[in-house]
């Protein structure tokens, strides 16, 4: 069987971070800020494609957009590190950076495609001219000439020809302006794409077409993706690994075939029987009973314990830490935040431990 | 998985003569909207030719991209904007409404159901005054007692219980599943026949969405209503319908029961929907390589609209439009490919055109596999 796809199978080899995010935090407001991200941490390896799933509300934009710095008020970083690794080894902490610094270190090594790309160009400038633009703020030695025809061939990349580069962004289509936003973001060679829903306002066919153009291009230029979606059948077939955030933290990290055949964690086993399948026997599904909770007044434990059927009383007291699995024979590298994996804590304070539910522990 | 399993589950055939005559049943439907600009004569075909029929009781999915036509397919039938030609007949009879009151006695029949249920309810109001406007005119001036009854009763409906827990709340005060069962309770108020859902679920969070589909299926089954069901997701519509009818830039391409359309599709359009949707089980019969997008609507291609993308079309194809042939038992395609023709093009298989992979040299990769230290995740069996 040959159900992995090139893409999963040509992942470099693990522990070359070019990102690192080390307890990030973040909060929203001054007064009573909402603690929206809980000392988050993520590695993204050189030449993966990390994908980022959760439900609306979960933290997942404010993930990247914090590692970037891009967080707008009243979103505040309150803790934490973002170790970004060049390609000679040089480690700089995007957060401690100063003002200049990361000008210039946006966009040449961490480029984003924003939500709602299409409508992220202006409107009363031509395509061309937007593109060129980045790059000659980027190397003041460049011609306009050049810019605009390293333009056209980043157009060309994109599968856009490059004659509309004299086109207005409404003359494009929607899947049409998407390309042109990676072809933007990609103007500089970064070695970080971050990609915050980049296709869930297109259809499925053009969805396909996109995912392909990224897969293809990451292929040939080497660059790591992060790739953010609500959408996990997707990124089951594209991402090397899944990191699923819920409420603020993330609460499974592994390779998308073990997140998909071996979930550990019930909001990812929920999560995964919320779709339902185009193939296979028609069943009854429920999705996840209940709703994603009020992030400024979140319960004590575990976020998930309302809507999750195997909490127990320990659940409501203890907070889960992102832990390897107690599954015999799971791969060491992927983490789970769930008591049901980590007996001695539970037992540490005062509560008869749980095995893990017979449905999480598959092999 | 080409076994194809007998028709589907839910509701077979009932007996019984109101199930032959469609609650709502639509035409030759069409629509077209005037473009702007001085003097300007062009038209966008939004809606062409389009027939169309809702039993009581059975759900029927209209499935599409963007700017197929579906929704506006959805706004014609509740009579939302007139019709430039065809006709919408409700149990048999003309139902184009004239005047005001003709409108009201119509949307007490037919009632729809909004995508977005954060601007589909009013802000400043309360659940209990939102649904209170929809009781007093479809139910008449109810008061008191009866009133408070009747609301309860539309909130338990929608599974919001207790009801008191939220029939006082501001709709900025629950989620959007919880506003999306208001404004399904308040479609309800009018107790309709047929029920419009315009992409329901899709501005909802994943987690929640198959409750609101189940809510929907269970109104079906216990209040017998007709249901449209508009969605771009066709593994939903798989999920949810008893039929399903794809639309491709404002013409119905293929129409059949929910599962035979999902598992063998027939008109290219179709296979090249179901090929591209993620599916994690099944990735090598995904459709690779494909391109193009939907034509201009305000100059179709003449012939079939999907033939400038299609990897089959022929002369044919491209001069004369296809009508719905039929291509088994109660279903239909649109595409010339089912003619019983001379002329006619030779359909292939879609994966044969588009299911190449992305260039990659296996051996390579094989190679690079070899160097890699460390455990290998997910090795494929």
């Amino acid at each position: 069987m040959s159900a992995v796809p090139e893409l999963q199978r040509a992942a470099r080899p693990a522990h070359d971070p070019v990102l690192e995010i080390k307890n990030l935090s973040v909060d929203y407001g001054y007064d009573d800020p909402t603690h929206v991200l809980r000392q988050v941490s993520l590695n993204l390896n050189r030449g993966e494609v990390l994908g980022l799933a959760g439900e609306s509300g979960c933290g997942k934009s404010t993930l990247a957009y914090a590692a970037t710095r891009l967080l707008p008020p009243p979103g505040l970083i309150t803790g934490g590190q973002v170790l970004f690794t060049d390609r000679d080894g040089t480690q700089s902490d995007i957060l401690a950076m100063n003002d200049s610094d990361l000008r210039a270190s946006r966009w040449q090594d961490m480029a984003i495609v924003f939500q709602g790309a299409m409508n992220s160009l202006n409107p009363v400038f031509r395509i061309g001219r937007q593109i060129a633009d980045g790059i000659q703020a980027h190397k003041p030695g460049i011609s306009k000439k050049e810019a605009l025809e390293r333009a056209g061939e980043l157009l060309d990349m994109v599968g856009i020809s490059a004659d509309r580069l004299r086109d207005y962004p409404h003359q494009l289509s929607g899947g049409m302006r998407q390309r042109v936003m990676i072809a933007m973001a990609l103007a500089l060679d970064p070695q970080v794409l971050i990609m915050d829903e980049p296709t869930t306002a297109l259809d499925v066919v053009m969805q396909r077409q996109i995912v392909e153009q990224i897969a293809e291009l990451r292929e040939r230029l080497g660059f790591s993706v992060i790739f953010i979606t609500h959408d996990v059948s997707l990124l089951i077939e594209i991402a090397d690994r899944i990191a699923i955030m819920y409420a603020g933290e993330i609460v499974e990290d592994a390779s998308s075939q073990d997140v998909y055949r071996r979930p550990r964690h019930p909001y990812a086993d929920g999560l995964l029987h919320s779709f339902p399948p185009l193939r296979g026997p028609r069943r009854e599904l429920g999705g996840i009973p209940g709703s994603p909770p009020d992030m400024s007044k979140l319960p004590t434990g575990c976020p998930f314990r309302d809507r999750c059927e195997f909490a127990w009383d320990a659940c409501a007291a203890i907070t889960p830490e992102l832990t390897g699995t107690a599954v015999a024979g799971d791969d060491p590298r992927r983490t789970v935040a769930c008591l049901r994996h980590t007996p001695d804590l539970v037992q540490a304070a005062g509560f008869e431990p749980k095995p893990v539910p017979e449905r999480l522990a598959l092999r | 998985m080409s076994t194809q399993p007998p028709a589907p589950p839910p509701s077979p055939q009932r007996g019984g003569p109101s199930d032959d005559v469609p609650v709502l049943a639509a035409v030759d439907l069409r629509k077209h909207f005037p473009v702007r600009g001085f003097r300007s004569q062009q038209v966008v075909h939004a809606v062409d030719d389009v027939n169309l029929e809702l039993h009581r009781g059975r759900v029927v999915a209209l499935v599409g991209e963007s700017g197929s036509g579906k929704s506006t397919i959805a706004r014609l039938l509740a009579q939302l904007m007139p019709a430039t030609g065809g006709q919408i007949l409700l149990h048999g009879e003309d139902a184009r409404v004239k005047n005001r009151r003709g409108f009201r006695r119509y949307v007490r029949r037919v009632q729809m159901i909004f995508q977005d249920p954060f601007g589909s309810l009013n802000p400043i109001h309360t659940i209990r005054y939102t649904l209170t406007r929809s009781v007093k005119i479809h139910q008449g001036n109810l008061r008191g007692k009866e009133l408070e009854a009747a609301l309860t009763q539309l909130l338990e409906r929608v599974q919001l219980t207790p009801p008191s827990r939220y029939i006082d709340k501001f709709p900025h005060e629950l989620s959007g599943g919880q506003r999306q069962r208001v404004a399904i309770a308040r479609a309800l108020a009018a107790d309709p026949e047929v029920l419009l859902a315009d992409e329901p679920i899709s501005m909802l969070d994943v987690s929640i969405r198959l409750g609101i589909l189940n809510l929907l299926r269970d109104l079906r089954d216990r209040l017998q209503i007709a249901i449209l069901y508009i969605t771009h997701d066709i593994a939903s519509a798989r999920y949810f319908a008893d039929r399903t009818m794809v639309m491709y830039a404002g013409r119905v391409v293929e129409t059949g029961d929910s599962e035979s359309v999902t598992q063998d599709p027939k008109h290219p359009y179709t296979q090249l929907l179901v090929r591209s949707a993620p599916d994690p089980d099944d990735l090598d019969a995904r459709a690779r390589g494909a391109r193009g997008e939907a034509p201009s609507l305000v100059r179709p291609p003449t012939g079939c609209r999907f033939n400038p993308r299609c990897p089959f079309a022929n002369e044919l194809c491209r001069t004369e439009v296809p009508p719905l042939l039929a291509v088994g038992e109660g279903r239909e395609a649109a595409c010339w490919g089912y003619a019983d023709r001379g002329d006619r093009p030779e359909l292939g298989e879609l994966l044969d055109v588009y299911g190449d992979r992305p260039a990659v040299d296996v051996s390579v990769i094989e190679a690079l596999d070899a160097t890699v230290p460390g455990p290998r995740k997910g090795d494929d069996r």
